[in-house]
């Protein structure tokens, strides 16, 4: 039972960066009710900007991840602005947004590859060296460290923004009732709008974050997309604090299924799935969320 | 049992059975094209498993899982014909089979959400058997199960009905209209169950499950059935891909093919029984037409995708779902819009 120390840590900062994924995609669709299948691509491009910018070009990191962020939300507000506000306004049915959004999702997935290609891109580590803690019982690298903390930290700072600043609040609003919201004089298509910019940019920089730790690759973004959705479905779909509990908990159970269940093959994920169909069939809505969104 | 076919639909359906069955292998062998046997046939397979996705959504639930259930059904099949020695004509309502109880038994617990949250994890659904396939040793993990057995011959009572399918002087006309029969044997299967007592009771859970519940229809029990039938549908797909391919990999269905099947339902209207094939024959066809566009492929398709919503996000047949007199087009509206208001 020493591995203990080692699965918290893990899971501390596994699920800081899940969290980050699951905010973006769990604030898109409280918002619009859109399931935004191209959440992972969006992630990749963040990762892919940041290579570029720190990893080929050599500028400083902070200037890197402000590009990713801005690459990101530039390209959240035009695909809501052009793509999906026609659609959603003209359409009979949700599965259209879904389809758009799994066409968005094959698009991106051809740009990357069309600009980036296909290879597996890393940048060189941020600090190097690792903290060693207790006799071996505790082994970080100082990088993950570091990355886990901005993670944590964008979220401390992303939920205060929505907290506590006039667009929040109007982003908030919108999310519990769309009509009341325009009623009380909320533009609902600009902060709509922002509000897509600001998930897509939340998937840019927790993009550009892990570029520095596990690399970034075209391969990515439909398995992060995956486990967005698991982490969606574990706290509750259009729920901030759902989707950061989501998030923890995916990740924590994942270091511990990866470290406990290793001599059994790779089944975490068989039975995370198990584990929330059983969790699904108790609480439907998840943890936090409202019944039927 | 089909009563209420007018003259006029006969003589479409006849149409259809004379172009399929005799039309295309004599303009196949007229231009020598034999590749397009191969295509044909996988059009065919993926539209039975459309065709049950076309079902799932015909209980207002949206299934993006189907992808799960093929690579369910086809190492199902794999494994009873490697393993086991299973004749392949028993091996394959059995893969079928398989795929419905694994569907109950997943669909008990996930067929209580609806809308996005049933969509998400359907999804997942899709990625899990992948992994699954993976990790465990009877499926073969990464390599897959490969060199697997033509189908042979079936005889019933000393009559061979279809000859070994390894001494057929051309399988792929042979997997063509097998493909073909199991094809027009799905859709006939749905078209009575659209329009038999089952249908009606779907439709009413797609206008509004509540209300159906309401007046006594037993709508856990409807859903489960639909449900089974659905994956039954993509277990056949499934094992008939493995047997046409001779392999089955852990990617032979992955989320790409499962958002595909939801795509083929919905581009060929949600309405219209037969739409599923017609979305089928487009999509597959379109994907393949672009190849000739070589690194670009990928980029052409998605834009045309992503124009096609812009311009038509209710679907290509959404002119015809309009049509009045279709009380199939008007629920499948009502519907919609019961969908959209978030009920």
């Amino acid at each position: 039972m020493d591995q203990i120390p080692q699965i918290l840590a893990n899971g501390v900062y596994l699920g800081a960066q899940y969290a980050m994924i699951a905010l973006g995609l769990t604030l898109i669709f409280a918002l619009m009710n859109v399931l935004n299948f191209a959440h992972g691509q969006m992630y990749v491009l963040g990762g892919f900007v940041t290579y570029t910018i720190y990893g080929a070009w050599g500028l400083p990191f902070v200037v890197a991840l402000a590009m990713s962020c801005i690459t990101l939300a530039i390209l959240g507000a035009l695909i809501e602005k052009y793509l999906f506000a026609p659609v959603i306004k003209k359409s009979a049915r949700d599965e259209s947004t879904m389809l758009l959004a799994a066409a968005i999702a094959f698009l991106l997935d051809a740009v990357i590859l069309l600009v980036f290609g296909e290879k597996q891109r890393g940048v060189p580590k941020l600090v190097d060296g690792t903290t060693i803690l207790g006799d071996y019982t505790l082994v970080i690298a100082n990088d993950r460290i570091l990355i886990c903390l901005l993670a944590i930290a964008s979220i401390i700072g992303f939920i205060s923004f929505m907290q506590f600043s006039k667009t929040g609040r109007a982003l908030r609003a919108l999310a519990q009732d769309r009509v009341a919201a325009q009623l009380m004089g909320v533009n609902v298509d600009r902060y709509s709008m922002i509000g897509f910019a600001l998930g897509a940019m939340l998937a840019g920089l927790v993009g550009g974050l892990l570029v520095t730790i596990t690399g970034i690759n075209l391969g990515m973004g439909g398995p992060t997309s995956i486990k967005a959705f698991m982490m969606v479905m574990i706290g509750g779909a259009g729920v901030i604090s759902g989707a950061i509990a989501g998030g923890i908990i995916l990740g924590f159970l994942e270091a511990a299924g990866l470290a406990l269940l290793a001599s059994y093959g790779n089944i975490t994920y068989l039975l995370i799935f198990v584990s929330l169909m059983i969790f699904l069939a108790i609480r439907p809505q998840g943890l936090m969320g409202k019944p039927w969104g | 049992m089909f009563k209420n076919v007018t003259s006029k639909q006969w003589l479409g359906l006849a149409a259809f059975l004379l172009a399929i069955f005799v039309a295309v292998p004599m303009f196949i062998a007229a231009t020598g094209r034999t590749d397009f046997y191969f295509t044909l046939t996988m059009v065919a397979l993926l539209s039975i498993a459309s065709g049950g996705v076309w079902l799932t959504f015909y209980i207002g639930r949206i299934n993006i899982g189907q992808g799960a259930f093929g690579l369910i059904g086809a190492y199902a099949s794999a494994v009873m014909i490697t393993t086991f020695d299973v004749n392949f004509w028993l091996a394959l309502p059995i893969a079928g089979l398989f795929a419905a109880l694994v569907a109950v038994l997943i669909g008990l617990p996930i067929l209580r959400l609806r809308g996005v949250y049933f969509a998400m994890i359907t999804l997942v659904l899709t990625e899990v058997v992948k992994l699954t396939s993976l990790a465990l040793d009877i499926t073969n993990g990464a390599r897959g199960i490969t060199n697997i057995p033509r189908p042979d011959a079936l005889s019933i009572f000393g009559v061979t009905i279809i000859p070994d399918f390894a001494t057929m002087a051309n399988p792929k006309l042979g997997f063509y209209y097998l493909a073909c029969l199991l094809m027009v044997l799905a859709f006939a299967a749905l078209y009575r169950i659209v329009n038999s007592r089952l249908g009606h009771l779907c439709r009413s859970m797609q206008q509004n499950e509540e209300l159906a519940s309401s007046i006594g229809v037993n709508i856990s029990h409807i859903r489960l059935i639909v449900f089974a039938i659905s994956s039954f549908f993509g277990g056949i797909g499934g094992a008939m891909v493995a047997s046409l391919t001779q392999s089955v990999y852990p990617n032979t269905f992955q989320v790409k093919d499962s958002v595909d099947f939801m795509l083929n339902v919905f581009l060929g209207g949600l309405g219209y029984v037969f739409g599923p094939m017609l979305g089928t024959l487009t999509i597959y066809f379109g994907w393949d037409l672009l190849f000739f566009f070589g690194k670009w492929q990928l980029l052409i398709y998605s834009t045309l995708l992503i124009i096609l919503m812009l311009i038509l996000p209710n679907g290509i047949l959404s002119l015809r779902l309009k049509k009045p007199g279709s009380d199939v087009a008007k629920a499948a509206d009502a519907a919609g819009l019961a969908l959209k208001e978030g009920k």
